[in-house]
């Protein structure tokens, strides 16, 4: 009864972890660095609430979500593909850009700056967002591994030379790759306010964009494994909401404070190799010119 | 020499014009009070804690005629630029809402000592500073009898925002009403986090609540800012009770809301306004309890159903026997 319910907040969880996750791996497997996962979730978060507000209707808002990720995420190539910006600085302004304009357009639309009106139960998902987040692991999984042009989006970015000689055009996969990327962290945040919650509330995502990112390296830049490492964190979280105020035996209390950076803990292990290797792809960060 | 004279009688003029624009200024900013009102980062519509600030301030316009301006301010650091640059203007009063402008308030009143400063929820030592403090301990006693009243399993919940003293308070004092009424009813204590993301959070509230109704529980009281919804959408799912805080916030799930504990930020930020603006301000601490109605609980149309008459009459008489001190209601505050 107990391990049901745990398994079952695991999943809840971490679907808005494994939605982002795998955003952030197209982008970075074709060699466009995406801390602007954390924005583009939120701009999703915001605009589902507001799409399902109007339409009565969650997969009309998760359409919405994905549509308000992918723009943002135009925006974010514009400046790291075609105009060669720095992918860590830009990434940084899109965050600080969805943190502003979501209250604004809240105020815009419903009069408020603080959250989107609440979303009866019966406009909400129930289980779909989980269901839809494993297809999409399997799904990227068969793309980034087993299809042309899953080997032209690793291409772009271990060695986009290579991918340019062939007659492919790099910028081209990299703008497709991070538009991916936000349409997947876009629907990460639909899943935060139309199921985890009812509603969208000012910067909701609460620094989840950035566990998504911790996952995708603890994962190895990997679909299958960066979603394992999704549900392991997701599994942190629901341990750490029950064990929290449970008191021992010899009295004290369980740390909560230890559980909560256990994700970015063990992303530091990983990343200073001590568990395995864990290498970025090899073109990461790094602006496409064709000489 | 003319030429000199003729300078001399311009300069004059001009000299005098101008000092009749600046008295005019000065009879215009006598004539007007000016208010600023800093609010946290919840914002004006956290249907809470800031929305109900924002209330007195707004009734104090109405009525008083007072000038109002209210920011929200985006992150903790901008706290001190905000009051400084109202107090550098011809602001009067300044009120900060909200815990976290405790240093920044404190600061800037000392730089400004002929300036009038208010903060809500926190102590701030100054000739010149009010400090509104509730005694947030006795209205989560009432609701907490009012819980170990409705549930029939004997377990209640909680769960607070961020770890802090002040959600600690609410805490010890719910913890201490529902005892009050079954010395053995188990309480369920969680909170959101231990940072500010805690109070923006909902769907981590809401996976706590939801533990918690599996756990047992059968009325959670939430004391979380925005993410309270969170714990109301849990109540939803499970078709169990929640208890809101701060603002009346029965109507926001009518049905599943048992009822909500008041804290009249509004009465507070009102009376600050009022006094300052008739000459009659006095720095110190001004605290609001339910000696007088500072404090309270929520009964309107959307829960009157769900508080049958036995609890009302119950909590009713808890209440006086607080008022009368035969009661003491445990208060984290002087517990350290």
């Amino acid at each position: 009864m107990i391990l049901d319910e745990l398994g079952a907040s695991t999943l809840r969880v971490s679907t808005p972890l494994v939605f982002a996750a795998l955003g952030g791996l197209y982008s970075e497997r074709a060699g466009v660095v995406n801390i602007a996962l954390e924005g583009m979730m939120l701009v999703g978060a915001f605009a589902a609430a507001a799409g399902t507000y109007f339409a009565h209707d969650p997969w009309v808002g998760a359409a919405a979500g994905m549509a308000s990720g992918m723009s943002l995420a135009a925006i974010y190539a514009l400046f790291v593909i075609s105009l060669r910006a720095n992918q860590v600085v830009a990434g940084t302004a899109i965050n600080i850009l969805a943190l502003g304009l979501t209250p604004l357009l809240c105020k815009a639309l419903f009069e408020v700056t603080s959250s989107t009106p609440s979303i009866p139960l019966s406009d909400r998902f129930h289980s779909a967002p989980v269901v839809a987040a494993w297809i999409l692991v399997l799904v990227s999984w068969i793309v980034v591994q087993r299809t042309p042009a899953g080997l032209w989006l690793r291409f772009a970015g271990e060695n986009p030379d290579a991918l340019d000689s062939a007659g492919v055009r790099v910028n081209f996969v990299r703008w497709v790759a991070v538009l991916i990327s936000g349409g997947l962290a876009g629907l990460g945040g639909a899943s935060l306010s139309l199921f985890l919650s009812s509603s969208f509330s000012r910067n909701m995502t609460a620094g989840r964009g950035f566990i998504a990112l911790a996952a995708l390296i603890f994962g190895k830049w990997r679909p299958v494994p960066a979603a394992v490492a999704c549900l392991l964190f997701g599994c942190f979280e629901a341990t750490q909401i029950r064990l929290q105020g449970i008191t021992f035996p010899g009295g004290g209390s369980f740390p909560v404070q230890f559980v909560q950076i256990l994700p970015y803990f063990l992303t530091i292990l990983v990343l200073a190799g001590f568990v395995g290797q864990s290498r970025p792809p090899r073109a990461l960060g790094l602006p496409f010119r064709r000489e | 020499m003319l030429a000199v004279a003729h300078l001399f009688a311009r300069g004059t003029l001009k000299r005098g014009l101008w000092l009749l624009v600046l008295m005019t200024f000065t009879a215009q900013a006598l004539a007007e009070f000016k208010v600023a009102l800093i609010l946290d980062r919840g914002g004006k519509d956290d249907k809470s804690f800031n929305s109900s600030a924002f209330e007195g301030a707004n009734r104090a316009k109405e009525k008083l005629g007072i000038t109002l301006k209210f920011v929200e301010a985006a992150d903790d650091n901008a706290y001190e630029g905000i009051l400084r640059s109202f107090a550098r203007r011809d602001f009067d009063l300044m009120i900060g809402v909200g815990f976290a402008q405790k240093e920044a308030v404190q600061k800037v009143a000392v730089q400004f000592p002929d300036k009038h400063f208010a903060i809500v929820d926190s102590e701030v030592q100054a000739p010149n500073v009010r400090s509104l403090m509730f005694e947030e301990h006795e209205g989560a006693y009432l609701v907490g009898a009012i819980a170990a009243m409705a549930s029939k399993s004997r377990i209640i919940g909680f769960v607070g925002g961020m770890d802090i003293p002040l959600i600690r308070r609410f805490a010890m004092g719910y913890e201490a009403g529902a005892r009050k009424i079954d010395p053995g009813a188990k309480v369920i204590l969680n909170f959101v986090g231990i940072t500010g993301e805690a109070w923006n959070n909902a769907p981590k509230a809401k996976e706590l609540a939801l533990s918690q109704y599996t756990g047992g529980a059968e009325v959670v009281f939430a004391a979380a800012g925005a993410s309270n919804f969170g714990v109301f959408d849990a109540a939803e799912e499970r078709k169990k009770l929640a208890i809101g805080v701060d603002s009346n916030q029965n109507w926001t799930k009518p049905g599943f809301i048992l009822t909500s504990m008041l804290k009249r930020v509004d009465e507070a930020v009102y009376a600050t306004i009022l006094e300052a603006q008739s000459g009659k301000f006095q720095g110190g601490i001004r605290s609001f309890g339910l000696a007088n109605q500072g404090i309270g609980y929520a009964v309107d149309k959307y829960n009157e159903k769900l508080l049958t008459p036995e609890i009302r009459a119950r909590v009713e008489e808890l209440k006086s026997d607080i008022l009368a001190g035969k009661i003491v209601v445990p208060d984290f505050y002087k517990t350290r």
